[in-house]
This record gives C-alpha cells, structure tokens and sequence, in this order.
C-alpha cells in the first residue's frame, strides 16, 4: 500500500465510524480521538475497520501509533 | 384474529408515524419478523412482531401517526407450520385413469416471482434494496453486466411508496424531537423520582490485567474494553439484587422478568439512546461485547429494533476513558435505579499499609427511594466491586 | 510502518533467497528441524532455493534422498511422528502425484485415526505453477487439489515477507501443512521489514484496498492481479486485491467481508476451472453473500488444456492481465 492509498483507506474508516465530521479539513498532527470526538468503542472500531481492510494485526500496544491521521497513515503504509 | 399495535418504545413514548410497511394482506408472519418502520423521537425503528400469523388487514397506512396501543394491523388465524402451509392438500394417490380436473380454487391464485419470460434481470442486492424502497424493479433499465438492474440503478429511481421520500428514512431523525423526548423523561424523572446516590470507588487492576493479556491474543474483531468486565459484574449483582431491577408503576414496584440492561449511547451530533442487552446476566464476557458493539454501530445508523427499546429493566452509562471520573444519573422512569461509571484513573491506594498507584474506578448507583433503600444500593456495590476483585473468573 | 531512528533499514532481496533464510533460519533455530528431498544437497535444490546450505549446516541437515517420492515423504511423516521437524522438499507439485498416498491417506489422517495420539508436524515445500515453457508434465497448478484434503493445511506464499515467514508457523503447527511456492515468484525482488520478524498461517490479506469490486487470488497470480487493478484505477475502477495466502481453511471472514463492500468479485486463479478451488470460493460466496451481490460472480482462470510448451501457447492458457481487466470492467461498467 503506497502513502496515498493509506490515507485514502484511513480517511474512509473515519468516514465510516464519524459520517458526520468534515474529514477534508481534518488535521494531520492532532489527535484523532479529540478532533472527532471518538470514545473508546469508536476507537476499537477503527482499528477493527483498517484490521479488516488490510489484514494487519494491530496489537494494542501500538494503539498510541495509530493516534494521529498522519501517524495513522505511516503505521499502515510500510 | 390478533391485533398488531403501536408499541411503546418507552415511557415518554406517546405516539409514532407509520413510515414502512413491510409486509401486504396475504403475507406471512412470524415472531419476531420486523413488519414495520417507526419514526420515533429516538428515529426509525424497525418494529417486530410477536404472533405467527397471516396479514389479513393493514389498519393505520404509511404516513399515519396514532398514539401508541392503536391497532396497526390485523393477523388471521394461529400459528401456521410450514407444513399446514403446504398445497391445500395432497391429492390421493392416483387412480389408473387421470382425474378430472380440479375446480379452479375460489382464492385467486398470486402468481409468485419466479421465472417470467420477459423479467428484467436484477441483481441480489438490488433486488433487496427495492424491496426494501418499494420500488418494482420491473421499470427500470439495468446498466450493470448483462444488463441487470444494479444497486446504482436502484439508488437512482424514485420510490414508489405513496407518500414515501426517500423510501425508509433509516439515518433520519429529528434531533430536536430527541432533544424534546430527553427532556420530558427527565423533567419527570426529577420531579418524581425521589433519587439517592451512592458510590463507590473499585480498584481494578485484576480485570485490566486479564483484559491486556486476553487482547494480546485477539485480533481487534474480538478485543474486549473495559466496560464489558463492568457489565458483566453490574449484570451478576442486579440479578441478586431484584429490588433494584425492575419498574415503579402505579405506585408500586414491579419487578423486571429478566435483567436487561439499557446500555446508554450517546449519539454522534447530539441525544441519547439506551437500547436493551436481553438477559445480560446470562451472557459472557464476549457475548456482552458483542452486545455493545453491535448496538452502538446499529444506534448511530438508526438501525435498533423495537425489542430493544421498550424493556430494559435498569439503564447503565460508562463514560469511557475521554468522561468525567464520576457521574450521578438521572433514573429513565419508569425504571427504579441507574448505574454510572465513570473514568478509568491511577490514584494512589493502599495495599498492605503501603501507598501504591492503582487503577481505580468510580461506580455510582442512583436509586429510586420509593422502591428500595440506601442498604439494598449498598450491598449491590459491595457485589460489584467483589466481582471485580474476581476478574479471572468473570 | 516508516522506520523509526535507529531501526535497521529494509533489505531487499528476491523470494527465493526468502525460502532459503527460512529455512537457514529454522534448522539453527532447532535441532529437530531438517530438509530432504531430491538434488537439494549437492545440487542446490532444482529452483537452488537450498543453494549452499548443505556446506554450511551439514549432510545431516540438508539431506539428498533417491528419486522416490512416495518413500522420502513417507520417510518424513515418521520423522515428524517420532519428533522430528521435517521439512520436505518435493521439486514441483506434479511429481508430488508419486507421494499422493502418503499425503492423502497417511499424512492427513494419522492425528485423526490415531485418535489425537499422533501429530505429523510435518511440512512439504514444493514448486507450482507455468511460466518457463516446461511443458505439460511441470506446469500445473494443483494446490487446489490438497486443498480439499481435510487434514491438511495449504499455504500459498505470494510475497517475499510471506516466504521468509510462513514456515516458521508451519513448523510450529502440529498438523501436516504444505507450501506452494509459485516458479515465476523466485527471481521477484522485494524489501524485506525487518521490525516484521513473523506473519499468520491463518487469515487472508488485502494487499490493495479499493471500493469497487473484490479481486480474489494467491500465489503467482497476485502481480498479475495487483497490476491489472493498477490499469483498473487509471480507467476510474477501484479494485481491492485479496492475496488468499491460505487456501485450507479459506479466510471466508475477509473474503465476504470485502465482497459486502464492492458487491462485486471475480476470482483469478491459474488452476482449471472444473472443480476448483476458484469454484469453492465462489460457491462460498454465493452461499454466504448472495444477497449482497451485484453482479454474477466470476472467475478467470487457465485455459482447461494441459500447459502448452511452445511460448504463445503457454501465455495464451494462462490468466493475463488483459484478461483480468476486461473481466472486471465488464462486471463494473456493465454491458
């Protein structure tokens, strides 16, 4: 998955899990869970979605990588 | 004959608009099947039925909006098994000449939806999704591979449903009708209720500890939070705890048959919804995660049944680990205690006359004085925080 | 992930020097861990996965046997249920059809008939597929016929992550598993993770993710998938690429869970289409998903003739790019 096709799958995840939030004019270094208002189960979810999309095992010990939509982005895009 | 009516999907509850019918005279029913769409102030909910039967009459058409106990639809006869539903009856084994023909049967005969020789073909999930639109797929020009009707195709025709806008509004509603609907029960709550509150803090190492190390082995479908190990412990001491499960009604208390748990879920863009995890103190651990997350995903599409509305016997809020360290609730009446959870924190605790920091959680209860007192609240914290120290065998 | 200060950079190496590490790694890892088969010692193994090992770990490690497949594999399931981890080498998937009894009727069914007593942690490594005009007796892409076996474990490394990792849970796995190693993946080149140190032996993988229909596939059909998704994404159609990895028992969680997504799917595999393992996927799905389906189901597989030699012949039997496009584009844009 190159930079570009993780930023579109992150992005689309967020649009599933916060439909109603403008993810066009989400920041790329804050964190997530207080941009979009995420609680822990919407958390979980995200991690579950991009598990789903691409097979990785995100244990949750590398939760704290996935806080940003940048870091997010570098996370899956290896 | 039964009679299907408008159910309450709470106590606030006093009407709902008829938006969907999903099943015609002549249909087939069965318990549980979802038979209707209404709007509420808590948004569509798909509504079941609780007979076996035949749709003989539908009462209240789409658009109507009747107060709650109307009679929506009327059901013929009792349960019918598939095999009553058979053919009228299996002809006698034959004679050795053919039999004459039968008289035509005095019930017109429906044709049923299978191979006619000009049918426009359509895709499964086109074909469901006009189902559910009421739109006849027979009029629309498909433009997927050979022609079939797609999803597209579907999503861009007009519904056919009088008085339908866009079909079933499963994302709509109203948020200032939730807003309206919050307010009354809570008015009411606060006027009535005679609240006490008690609260107790719980050390929870042991279950943080369990649920790292299960975790550690799953896949993110099937990781556990927190809050399932609180439920999970809320549910086991409710169902010792009967006076403090059930429902104040005409100044009496009511037990409930079962303890099911108003799981409270806020909504994204504003109100609240506390759909009910059937028999919570019979699921394990996994099954009352899957519980939650299925209902969180299905409250915030508007997708939750009425099943899950109208009967939680006792609600329960968590805050999650973005909340406040305490909540004090406001009992959703009729229902006579509510239980809050607040944030996760590390605070120092004492351990063998030694300060040590330890991760502690803030549990309150809100009960309904008329219905039980201060002691019966306390011996139900004591059971919580005993289960929690219990962790491993939860 | 993008390499945090300090962690070693990617190294970059082909799919066969993989298998090779693999294997290196996992007999220094533990004495009971051996390979045999035909020519892998002296000769280096037929595709030299094995190039060299014998001279540094020893004849007692890496080890030559006779021309007798039905033998050496039967030799290696007492191996493994005397604790043994032997890892057999067979050259291609045709001439494991010579050790088809030990496989069928004894690998896969000693744990079951011996009641649980007995574990055959055995692992067969073995070359699949056309590509190198080697003809009708070479060519063939059978892993779907192991895949039907109950018993045993199929997997089918695409990646050169997947070569260098999947053995090591092979190994450890305490039920016969066989590996397919695709002959036209040796020579592909790709970088190496080196904080990835292990991989599943269990769930499928979308290696590109798109939203309009699901490409279904493994093994030596991924590139080909992968790059007619890429053409498929310049014409405005975007294909999600499911590399199987794992084909007994099938991932169906990521396979339906992809279709319920795109509604719509075609299955690339280079094996035949008569009773197949692209059959088994789509039954599954129309099982499972008919409902979420927007378009029949299809698949592009070998043409149903024995692999030609001559080049042409052989390229216009196998599943092509073009083929794999068209076959989407007509599910997606209709017509």
């Amino acid at each position: 998955m190159n930079e570009a096709e993780a930023k579109t799958l992150v992005l689309d995840v967020l649009s599933s899990i916060a439909p109603e939030a403008d993810l066009a004019g989400l920041r790329g270094k804050v964190a997530l869970r207080d941009e979009l208002d995420l609680d822990s189960m919407d958390f979980l979810n995200f991690i579950t979605f991009l598990h789903q999309r691409t097979g990785i095992n995100i244990p949750e010990a590398d939760y704290p990588k996935l806080s940003t939509l940048d870091s997010a982005v570098a996370y899956l895009h290896r | 004959m039964t009679e299907f009516r408008m159910p309450s999907l709470g106590a606030d509850m006093e009407a709902g608009t008829l938006v969907e019918w999903l099943v015609k005279p002549g249909d087939r029913v069965k318990r549980g099947s979802v038979v209707a769409v209404v709007e509420t102030q808590k948004g569509a909910i798909e509504i079941e039925i609780f007979n076996d039967g035949l749709v003989s009459e539908i009462v209240v058409p789409v658009g109507g909006r009747v107060p709650v106990g109307t009679v929506l639809a009327r059901l013929d006869g009792p349960a019918i098994t598939p095999a009553q539903a058979a053919p009228p009856s299996l002809p006698p084994p034959l004679p050795a000449a053919a039999p004459p023909p039968a008289p035509p049967p005095s019930v017109p005969i429906v044709p049923i939806a299978t191979a006619a020789p000009s049918r426009q073909p359509a895709s499964p999930a086109a074909r469901r999704l006009a189902g559910e639109r009421g739109i006849d797929i027979q009029r629309l020009r498909g433009t997927g591979a050979g022609g079939a009707v797609t999803v597209a195709d579907v999503e861009a025709a007009a519904p056919t449903v009088p008085g339908g806008e866009t079909g079933r509004r499963r994302a709509g509603f109203d948020p200032a009708a939730m807003r309206q609907a919050i307010a009354a029960a809570m008015s009411r709550s606060k006027r009535e209720i005679p609240h006490y509150y008690l609260s107790q803090t719980v050390e929870i190492s042991g279950a943080l500890a369990r649920l790292e190390r299960v975790n550690r082995e799953r896949l993110p479908p099937d990781r556990i939070l927190p809050a399932a190990f609180f439920l999970r412990a809320i549910a086991l001491a409710m169902a010792k705890t009967p006076e403090l499960n059930g429902f104040w009604e005409e100044g009496r208390f009511r037990p409930g048959d079962s303890v099911h748990i108003g799981w409270a879920i806020a909504l994204r863009g504003g109100g609240l919804v506390a759909p009910a995890i059937r028999d919570a103190d019979h699921r394990s651990l996994d099954e009352l995660m899957a519980s939650m997350r299925d209902l969180v995903l299905r409250a915030r599409s508007a997708g939750l049944r009425s099943s899950e509305l109208s009967d939680p016997t006792v609600t329960v809020t968590s805050l999650g680990d973005r909340g406040a360290e305490t909540v004090l609730p406001i009992i959703y009446p009729p229902q006579v205690a509510m239980i809050g959870i607040g944030r996760i924190v590390t605070r120092p605790w004492v351990v063998n006359g030694a300060i040590e920091p330890r991760p502690v959680v803030t549990i309150t209860l809100a009960g309904d004085h008329r219905a039980s007192d201060g002691h019966r609240g306390g011996v139900l914290l004591a059971e919580i925080d005993r289960l929690l120290q219990e962790a491993e065998t939860l | 992930m993008s390499a945090a200060t300090g962690t070693p950079a990617p190294r970059r190496m082909t799919y066969r020097e993989a298998c090779k590490q693999a294997i290196r790694a996992a007999i220094l890892a533990d004495p009971r861990v051996f390979l045999m088969g035909e020519d892998v010692a002296r000769y280096g193994g037929c595709y030299a996965v094995t190039k060299g090992l014998a001279a540094e770990l020893g004849e007692a490690r890496i080890r030559d046997t006779p021309l007798s497949e039905n033998g050496y594999v039967g030799a290696g399931i007492g191996a493994a249920i005397a604790g043994m981890r032997p890892i057999v080498e067979i050259m291609t998937v045709n001439f494991s059809l010579l050790a088809l009894d030990q496989i069928v009727n004894s690998a896969a069914t000693i744990p079951h008939m011996s009641g649980g007593q007995f574990a055959v942690p055995l692992v067969i490594r073995m070359a699949t597929g056309a590509g190198l005009q080697l003809a009708a007796q070479h060519s063939h892409s059978l892993e779907g016929w192991y895949a039907h076996v109950p018993g045993l474990k199929i997997l089918a490394p695409a990646t050169v992550e997947d070569a260098r990792h999947m053995l090591q849970p092979a190994l450890d796995d305490p039920n016969p598993v066989l590996i397919f190693e695709h002959v036209m993946l040796y020579n592909r080149e790709d970088e190496l993770e080196p904080s990835i140190t292990g991989v599943d032996i269990v769930s499928a993988k979308i290696r590109r993710p798109g939203r309009d229909i699901t490409l279904v596939t493994h093994g030596g059909m991924l590139f080909k998938t992968l790059e007619a998704a890429a053409v498929l994404h310049e014409e405005g159609i975007e294909a999600e690429v499911i590399d199987l990895r794992v084909l007994r028992p099938l991932d169906m969680a990521t396979i339906l869970g992809s279709v319920a997504r795109t509604r719509r799917v075609v299955i690339v595999d280079e094996g035949w289409k008569s009773g197949s393992l692209s059959a088994e996927v789509a039954a599954r799905i129309a099982d499972e998903a008919f409902y979420e389906l927007d378009a029949p189901i299809r698949r592009v597989c070998s043409r149903e003739v024995p692999i030609p030699y001559s080049a042409h012949l052989e390229k216009a039997a196998l599943p092509q790019t073009p083929a794999i496009v068209a076959m989407a584009r007509g599910l997606v844009k209709g017509g």
